[in-house]
């Protein structure tokens, strides 16, 4: 088992035209993902790496079956992509795109709601199920199957977290890359309550960054909700209030969304802290017992 | 991206927001011709920077004749204005904003925000005017009305009158609060916000309402659809390293330590600053080279850390993850060979292609130390630059 995704989610991508949407494509498939086809309006009944392109995305779930879409349209029409992408019929969207206005994100996460659907980011690496599933940017070869749940605000983190369990020998159940962005569509909670159902995960690795309270309310989450080891690291000890450090949701704002006051949450609930972004994968050693 | 408060209140005008009349000066003589140009007798000049605190500085000032406000323009114009908000060097004052004063009955404050935990926009506002917001939502939370906007319909009647009524307004005032909480939501949504508050917001001795300050944060990344706000962007507020660092389109922060980073993925970024802390050492700044690093990037980043003085030794720290960590040696080798760096550098490459990366900087005639991991990595270029100063001291 696994969370989100496995060796039989159907994938289509929006944007597949596209430079990015062509080599991520090609990634996936190279990794073994179940590519099933792509969206770009105007080349619809055209072939694109061998797989078929449809004009809108209902028509590319109805003729393929596709679960789960992936998006890479440039930023100024995501609220498009995404809202079109809820309400075609998918289980789960993964939109990669940074950059998205915060006040387009508001009106599309309205549609994903409404339609039910799991989206995961904006401004995210993706989601991998080692071996089985990448949708993302992720480099698929540093990950390996095993028991280590990975849920992660930033991308290059992500894979610090996904080696140094990897090197470890735990492997990862899945990775979620949630996203840098203020409103993403996955939340840590989201994610947590996830892996905390899924019976292959066996421990929790949740990497937060400064900014907003998410951590804290995650931190709620686990003391009543998780039951498995959860083990924590978040970035941005050293960052100075009120500056944007390259996230838009990285911001510390009124003395609020300090990496302290998250480490103190997540303490207080009964995560294994680690204050080291080169011990992540010994803190789940230490969580776990291992 | 920040406003000034001129700018603010010309938007504030423009959706119908009732703002005290004023003029902006950029030097003594045309702040006494507004001085002049204004129908009351005493006026406030007010300097223009990129910060609060401004009153506290020294920043605000009452005068009663012309001549006084252009002897005040002519003491603030030019220098720099030290606030508990900005750095030690100050912000720049090249304009100031003179305007006329109303008698004040009563400061309230009210703003508007992107709220991540209910994932809505937020309108706050409260009795408590002229105060730090946030010292209200310390000390006296129950003091702070609220009301979450829909995205699908915006702000209703309701909440208009809701929040009035909240902050004890009456009569013809609820009205008024209610058209302008209206233009202040129209403006959130069409001019794509992020934040913007009034504080204060005034009745005045005859009872009405007045935006007597004014601040507005713009998302950067919906400016693509706003020509008119990108070109409010006064980019003397900025600081110079990170304005070139943007032209380039690295992220990059400057901060007070001497150990210059260059990384790949802002979390990433933050985490190196943190290592180095941890390891004794003090970050001189953030910076994400982001996804798509080319060689000449990683030149010109390298070019900007450099050009901060304090800076006595460099860590890149890249994890390769579509990115080749060969190319990115490459790039690093080349910038170093073109800017000819004569401080420690400790590189780590990690993930795609890292050992061939690895190999070509051991193989290089060039000043660089390889790093196995991130800890590694920093111990040793906290090492290096503390060796280093200590020889010089």
């Amino acid at each position: 088992m696994s969370v989100l995704i496995n060796k039989n989610t159907k994938v289509i991508c929006q944007g597949i035209t596209g430079s990015q949407g062509t080599f991520h494509t090609e990634q996936a498939i190279a990794y073994g993902t179940q590519m099933v086809g792509g969206v770009t309006p105007g080349k619809g009944g055209s072939k694109h790496l061998d797989l078929p392109v449809f004009n809108t995305v209902r028509n590319a779930v109805d003729e393929t079956g596709a679960d789960a879409t992936v998006i890479y349209v440039p930023a100024p029409f995501c609220k498009d992509s995404i809202i079109e992408a809820a309400e075609s019929g998918v289980e789960l969207i993964v939109c990669i795109t940074e950059g998205i206005p915060t006040l387009d994100m508001l009106e599309a996460r309205i549609a994903v709601e409404q339609n039910g659907v799991r989206l995961v980011g904006p401004n995210c690496p993706g989601v991998i199920t080692p071996g089985e599933c990448k949708i993302g940017i992720m480099p698929g070869a540093i990950h390996n199957a095993g028991k280590v749940g990975i849920v992660s605000r930033s991308g290059t983190l992500t894979y610090e977290c996904v080696k140094q369990t990897s090197d470890l020998g735990y492997g990862q159940s899945t990775c979620i890359g949630i996203g840098g962005d203020p409103i993403p569509g996955t939340s840590f909670i989201d994610a947590l309550a996830l892996f905390a159902d899924d019976p292959q995960t066996e421990a929790i690795l949740m990497v937060g960054e400064i900014g907003g309270t998410a951590e804290e309310e995650a931190a709620e989450f686990i003391a009543s909700n998780v039951k498995k080891p959860v083990a924590a690291y978040i970035a941005g000890v050293t960052a100075p209030p009120g500056k944007r450090m390259g996230h838009a949701g990285a911001i510390i704002a009124g003395g609020k969304g300090t990496a302290d006051d998250k480490f103190a949450a997540l303490g207080a609930a009964g995560v294994t802290i680690t204050r080291s972004p080169a011990e992540l994968g010994l803190a789940v050693k230490e969580a776990t017992g291992w | 991206m920040n406003l000034h408060e001129y700018q603010a209140k010309a938007l504030f005008a423009e959706y119908g927001m009732p703002v005290p009349t004023s003029r902006i000066a950029n030097t003594p003589a045309e702040a006494r011709e507004a001085a002049q140009a204004l129908s009351t007798d005493r006026v406030v000049v007010k300097a223009q920077v990129h910060a609060g605190g401004r009153g506290k500085a020294g920043g605000v000032k009452l005068v009663d004749t012309p001549k006084e406000a252009e002897e005040y323009a002519e003491s603030m114009l030019g220098t720099q204005l030290v606030t508990f908000q900005t750095d030690a060097k100050g912000q720049p004052v090249n304009t100031v904003l003179v305007e006329e004063t109303c008698d004040i009955a009563n400061e309230m404050y009210l703003g508007m925000v992107i709220d991540r935990a209910t994932q809505r926009v937020v309108v706050m506002a409260s009795t408590e005017g002229g105060m730090e917001i946030e010292t209200v939502a310390h000390e006296t939370p129950e003091k702070i009305l609220k009301a979450e906007l829909n995205p699908l319909v915006g702000v209703m009647p309701y909440q208009c009158r809701e929040l009035a009524f909240g902050l004890g307004l009456k009569g013809a005032q609820i009205k008024q609060f209610s058209q302008l909480l209206g233009g202040l939501c129209k403006l959130f949504v069409e001019k794509d916000l992020a934040l913007v508050e009034i504080n204060p917001l005034v009745v005045t001795g005859s009872g009405d309402l007045i935006c007597l300050d004014g601040k507005i944060n713009i998302d950067g990344n919906a400016l693509y659809r706003h020509a008119d706000l990108e070109a409010l962007r006064d980019k003397s507020q900025e600081d110079e390293r990170e304005l070139r660092a943007s032209e380039w389109d690295l992220n990059y922060v400057a901060l007070e330590g001497n150990i210059g980073c260059m990384v790949n993925g802002a979390g990433l970024a933050m985490a190196t600053m943190d290592i180095i802390k941890l390891k004794g050492g003090q970050p001189a700044n953030f910076l994400d080279v982001g996804g798509g690093a080319t060689k000449e990037r990683v030149a010109e980043a390298l070019k900007i850390i450099l050009s901060d003085p304090d800076v006595k030794g460099i860590l890149v720290n890249i994890f390769g993850g579509i990115v080749r960590c060969d190319l990115i040696a490459d790039g690093v080798m080349a910038a170093v060979a073109e800017v000819g760096i004569d401080i420690p550098v400790v590189v780590r490459l990690e993930g795609t292609m890292a050992a061939e990366g690895r190999k070509l900087l051991d193989d290089s005639d060039l000043a660089l130390q390889s790093a196995s991991d991130l800890g590694d990595a920093a111990e040793k270029i906290v090492a290096t630059v503390a060796k280093a100063s200590g020889a010089s001291a």
